[in-house]
């Protein structure tokens, strides 16, 4: 249980089935604290269903999930994960259409969240700068005022990195944040995400071999809901059972 | 019972129960036949050794207790003007004279005769007085009728004879009942004379252990709930053997009775469940496949309904012959209309609205208040009247169980669209591009497959279905505008809590409803019983959201 | 700095809320002015069921209120809102019975007509208390409050949503319709409770009992407006939207969403229960047809028309639609099904954010137009 207690995140044969299709088979994962994970792997190899695991949304069949070496993911809830530290980004953006960008980071921003807080609660003193500095990191401060809705593409993902780094959570679950990007765009955020990862852990899901490999980050390979290989980029691209499932025989 | 003697619509699940009357009228039964046996008990002694004269004696004495032993003793006097005489009193028209002690009855167009002989007399009935009757000598009356009537050359007066002589047990009847038995020579009025006498026989103190033991026997075999209350009386004041065989047969029967008493409820259960089927098949299509709320599916129903009304009308206005089966133009007839009327609305309001279904649910709300007055205008807001044609009227029996036509034929009918919807589902091509579609709407399009046209079709498959249920309702339910909103929560019921999207949910759905709604309907009543339905299918939505067999997983979720 | 910071969308809900509280300060004041001290036979005199009429009115567009808040903001689309105006109703009209002590027909001290009618031999459980006003206005609030919290609890809970959660809302008010049509369950049955006497010690049917419920419906409007302005403009309010638009989201960001959806809910289901209980002493009667799901989709159209998520558009449509409602049934009452309808399928393919939101999107386009090669509007007017 030492590598338990020592890691940030340790998932442990997580298993889970929807209507007998086994999307994950015996998964483990471990995750030092303040590191940097990119996970790879073909559509179906069950990346999502691991979020969606990790943040609450689903419940393993069988398994460990623990965080910080102590608390037990598999009996606690979305919003209980989330307060704990754990922020997730979802693969297609998901933002507060119809609130301001601005007001889309106030939500995120680490505060107390029960309803009797929202209502009658006063703002913290250093709201303002925090918002501020997330904007600037995100580059959205000149589009604060705007709705969320009529952002770009683009925008929108870093908006929704800016909601994450607001949440200021010890743990980054980002899924395929450079999805329909330009190059530069790409480029851009993998820059947003290494300074994210100087002070935060992530994990991060893609496609994008381009984008991995600006990371430079450790990388695990899923397939088929368990992991093939894990390992620096260069030597697990080597990996001919890797080459296979990718390339096809 | 036939299905129509439905009371008014406050709800949507029929309510009609067999168990709340029945059991009144048992009690009410039982505490008559109490009454008559003691009377019969008390009468005996008396009634047996005077011959014929005694009777007319009794008739002319003006006291209401001899005006009574007289009937008694009148069914088994060789008098053969007794029928004569207990139908002129009956009727009012039995005379006689006092001081002469002669009896005298008046036909139907008030001629006299003797009654002693049947001979025309000649005497003026302004001459005579009355003879009267109170309610102790109507019973005897009724008694005296239904023992002469054993007698009757008619078969089917014998055994409805037979019939309320088990029901009286008069035990004066006894000789009769004898006679009568060893006349008859049907077997079925047999058998009730039989039971007839034994019920007489084993509540008869003085009979011997042996024939009362025997007597609960053959009334075992007859095992109704008449019979129970024989027996019940019985032990109540018997005792040893006799006591506990009475005992041990209403036992054996009350079980019996129970078990029948579930079939019962799991028929009429079926019975309701198919019309909940009926109702909600079309919303499996458009809400469980589709995915759309149509506020109007109950509309489609009623309209289907007044379809098989006009069809009606113009059958018995222009081809009588054609009455009788104008069911079976209404069928067709019922899915073309609302088949067209579902693509009017698919094409004019809900395509517009695909992927936001709370607005879907308000337009198509809309809509079914515009049909609803579209109806009332054309047709009024009263009910319309469907005849049943004759196939569906009157029942068989099944054991103890009275299985109406009505109530089979529309299983029938709702297993046979349910069979025949799953077929256009899996073996039509129709079906495959449907299925297609609502899969993967983009895949399908590229792939060829008219998406526009295919939304159209499926909405007018669902809405033609729902039009054939009107056309089974319309038989069991008042035709009225509105009709369908009464169907339109259960049928959301059913299709939720059979699980979206699967049709054997649907089937199974509606039939488990059906049948737990008769099962709680004795115990907690109609309407009650319908409350806890539905307060079951909100906690149970809250469970299982997506019904009984609900798909799981990501792709659901999403 | 804070009114440079709205989107232009709020900041004119800003304007539109002070003409609406305006118009219902006016009405307030108004309509007793016109009710009781213009003489009678003037032109301008208001009649006492005009006065009724229009407290009538203003009772829905608080229904109406209510009903956006969950509807609009948290978009959760209630069918069985009127089961909450039922309830509130249904408490006023106990009290109401409790008042008429005996003076009913049956003249029994203590339990209504419909009780010595139907042989109860004493005041059910919960009957008791009913004759004490506050006691009475405590359960108006308390009583919906209670169903929207246990409903609610278990609904959100299980994360029921969308078309079900409406379903199962409808299915709610459905039963509690059969429940009230029940003799037994001591609520009047089918007739409902009605032969108010008095109110407060005032006669129901006097001028001057009429005019001051109308003044107590337009202040308890304006009230509800208010609070219903304070908590959508919160940061609460904004955790309300955002449930709305990304569930999910929300829930990944920390918050417990059944705990703020049930809070929006109960809130919701009390101020509906309030509109009740002002609306049965003005129109005299309370039954279980109240409890019809039909009443409460006439309510969701009455939010629809007037523009959901806006609050004064929710009260402009109740009264809108109302107002429509009773002139078809005057001069043409075969054709206020169709005219309902039409309004229904109308307002969802066309005016999809009501007559406010289509009036916001003239004016936004009319703004585009003017300062156009602006890309971004950071500033409202």
């Amino acid at each position: 249980m030492d590598v338990a207690k020592n890691s940030l995140l340790y998932l442990d044969g997580v298993s889970v089935s929807f209507d007998g299709y086994k999307a994950l088979r015996g998964l483990s994962l471990t995750l030092a604290p303040g590191e940097m994970r990119a996970i790879i792997g073909p559509n179906g190899a069950g990346k999502t269903t691991m979020m969606d695991i990790i943040t609450g949304k689903t419940r393993p069949d069988e398994g460990d999930v623990l965080f910080g070496g102590s608390y037990d993911l598999t009996k606690m809830d979305e919003a209980e994960i989330a307060e704990l530290g754990i922020g997730r980004k979802f693969q297609k953006p998901t933002v507060f259409e119809s609130h301001t960008v601005d007001d889309n980071i106030l939500l995120a921003l680490k505060a107390p969240r029960s309803a009797l807080a929202t209502l009658f609660g006063k703002p913290s003193a250093d709201t303002r700068t925090r918002i501020d500095q997330i904007l600037e990191a995100t580059k959205l401060k000149d589009h604060r005022f705007r709705l969320a809705a009529d952002l770009s593409h683009g925008q929108k993902q870093w908006l929704e990195i800016g909601m994450l780094l607001a949440q200021d959570p010890k743990l980054l679950l980002v899924d395929e944040p450079v999805a329909g990007m330009t190059d530069a765009e790409t480029a851009q955020t993998a820059e947003l995400l290494r300074e994210i990862a100087i002070d935060h852990s992530v994990v991060v899901v893609e496609h994008d071999m381009t984008f991995v490999r600006d990371l430079g980050v450790k990388v695990t390979v899923l397939h088929e809901g368990s992991v093939l290989a894990e390992g620096p980029l260069d030597v697990v691209s080597a990996d001919p059972r890797v080459i296979e499932v990718y390339l096809g025989r | 019972m036939t299905l129509r003697s439905r009371p008014a619509r406050a709800c949507a699940i029929p309510l009609t129960g067999p168990a709340g009357k029945s059991l009144i009228e048992t009690l009410s039964f039982a505490a008559a036949a109490l009454f008559l046996l003691m009377l019969a008990l008390f009468a005996t002694p008396q009634a047996r050794a005077q011959g014929e004269s005694s009777v007319i004696i009794g008739l002319t004495s003006d006291k209401f207790p001899d005006t009574e032993r007289a009937l008694n003793e009148l069914p088994a006097s060789d008098l053969p003007t007794a029928p004569q005489i207990v139908e002129a009193l009956a009727a009012n028209r039995l005379y006689f004279n006092g001081p002469a002690r002669k009896l005298y009855f008046a036909d139907d167009a008030g001629k006299m005769f003797d009654a002693a002989t049947g001979e025309p007399a000649d005497v003026m009935a302004s001459a005579l007085k009355k003879v009267r009757i109170n309610n102790a000598v109507r019973r005897s009356l009724d008694a005296a009728r239904g023992a002469l009537t054993l007698m009757s050359p008619d078969p089917a007066k014998r055994k409805a004879a037979a019939d309320s002589v088990f029901k009286s047990r008069d035990a004066t009847a006894l000789p009769l009942l004898e006679a009568a038995l060893a006349k008859e020579t049907l077997s079925s009025t047999r058998k009730i004379l039989e039971e007839a006498r034994a019920a007489i026989i084993a509540g008869d103190s003085g009979a011997s252990e042996v024939q009362r033991l025997e007597a609960i026997d053959i009334l075992k075999s007859r095992g109704d709930q008449d019979v129970v209350s024989v027996l019940t009386t019985i032990a109540s004041w018997s005792e040893g053997r006799v006591k506990a065989a009475a005992e041990s047969a209403s036992s054996v029967i009350q079980a019996k009775l129970a078990l029948w008493r579930n079939v019962q409820n799991i028929w009429y259960g079926l019975s309701l469940g198919s019309v909940l089927l009926l109702a909600a098949i079309g919303l499996a299509i458009t809400f469980g496949v589709m995915g759309i709320i149509n506020m109007a599916h109950g509309e489609m129903v009623m309209l289907g309904a007044y379809t098989t009304f006009a069809v009606q009308e113009w059958a018995r206005t222009s081809h009588p012959g054609l009455l009788n089966y104008s069911l079976f133009i209404a069928i067709p007839l019922a899915f073309l209309v609302t088949a067209t009327v579902g693509i009017l609305i698919e094409r004019v309001v809900i395509r517009f609205l695909y992927g936001r279904p709370l607005e879907t649910l308000l337009a198509t709300f809309g809509i079914s208040l515009i049909l609803q007055q579209a109806v009332r205008t054309i047709f009024g807001a009263n009910n319309r009247e469907v005849s049943a044609p004759s196939f569906m009227a009157g029942s068989f029996d099944f054991g103890s169980l009275q299985i109406g036509y009505g109530r089979m034929w529309i299983i029938v009918f709702a297993l046979a669209v349910f069979f025949a919807l799953q077929f256009v589902l899996r073996a039509t091509s129709f079906g495959l591009r449907m299925r297609a579609v609502t899969q993967n709407r983009r895949m399908a399009s590229s792939m060829g497959i008219d998406t526009n046209r295919i939304d159209a079709l499926a909405f007018g498959l669902g809405s033609g279905i729902a039009g054939m249920a009107g056309v089974a309702l319309s038989q069991i339910d008042n035709v009225s505008p509105n009709l369908g909103q009464s169907y339109i929560i259960d049928s959301f019921m059913v299709v939720v809590f059979g699980g979206v999207g699967n049709l054997w949910g649907t089937l199974l759905g509606a039939l488990t409803l059906g049948v737990a709604n008769k099962f709680l309907e004795p115990i907690a009543g109609a309407v009650l019983g319908k409350i806890l339905l539905l307060v079951f299918i909100i906690l149970f939505i809250q469970k299982r959201p997506r019904g009984l067999f609900a798909l799981k997983g990501r792709a659901v979720e999403a | 700095m804070m009114e440079t910071r709205k989107p232009l969308l709020l900041s004119l809900i800003d304007t539109r809320g002070g003409i609406f509280l305006g118009a219902v300060a006016a009405a307030t004041i108004l309509v007793p002015a016109l009710a009781l001290m213009v003489p009678p036979n003037s032109a301008f005199a208001l009649p006492p069921y005009l006065v009724a009429l229009f407290g009538k009115y203003v009772c829905y567009a608080l229904l109406a209120i209510a009903l956006d808040l969950v509807w609009g903001y948290c978009g959760i689309l209630s069918l069985g809102h009127g089961a909450f105006f039922a309830l509130g109703g249904y408490a006023m009209g106990m009290y109401l019975m409790r008042q008429i002590g005996t003076r009913g027909v049956y003249a029994h001290p203590e339990l209504p007509d419909f009780m010595v009618f139907l042989n109860m031999k004493e005041l059910p459980i919960t009957w008791w208390g009913f004759q004490s006003f506050p006691y009475a206005m405590l359960m108006v609030l308390l009583i919906p409050g209670l169903l929207a919290f246990v409903f609610g609890f278990l609904a959100f809970r299980s994360r029921v949503t969308g078309v079900y959660l409406s379903i199962i809302t409808q299915a709610m008010t459905y039963a509690l319709l059969l429940a009230f049509f029940r003799n037994d369950m001591g609520f009047g049955g089918n007739n409902g409770l009605t032969d108010f006497k008095d109110l407060l010690g005032f006669n129901v049917q006097a001028k001057e009992t009429r005019v001051a419920l109308f003044m107590a419906s337009s202040i308890a409007l304006g009230v509800g407006y208010l609070i219903a302005r304070a908590v959508t403009q919160s940061k609460f309010g904004k955790v309300v939207i955002a449930i709305r638009d990304a569930e999910s989201r929300t829930r990944f960001l920390g918050y417990r969403v059944e705990t703020y959806k049930l809070a929006v809910f109960v809130l919701s289901a009390m101020m509906a229960g309030v509109a009740g209980a002002l609306y049965v002493p003005q129109v005299g009667i309370i039954n279980p047809g109240e409890f019809a799901p039909a009443n409460s989709i006439e309510a969701v159209i009455w939010v629809a028309v007037g523009g959901r998520g806006t609050l004064v558009g929710a009260a402009l449509g109740a009264i809108i639609v109302n107002w429509g409602k009773t002139f078809f049934t005057g001069a043409l009452p075969e054709y206020w099904l169709f005219a309902l309808g039409a309004l229904f399928v109308i307002v969802t393919l066309f005016l999809p954010k009501g007559v406010i939101g289509a009036l916001d999107q003239f004016k936004v386009r009319r703004q585009a137009a003017k300062n156009s090669g602006a890309a971004t509007p950071t500033a409202a007017e």
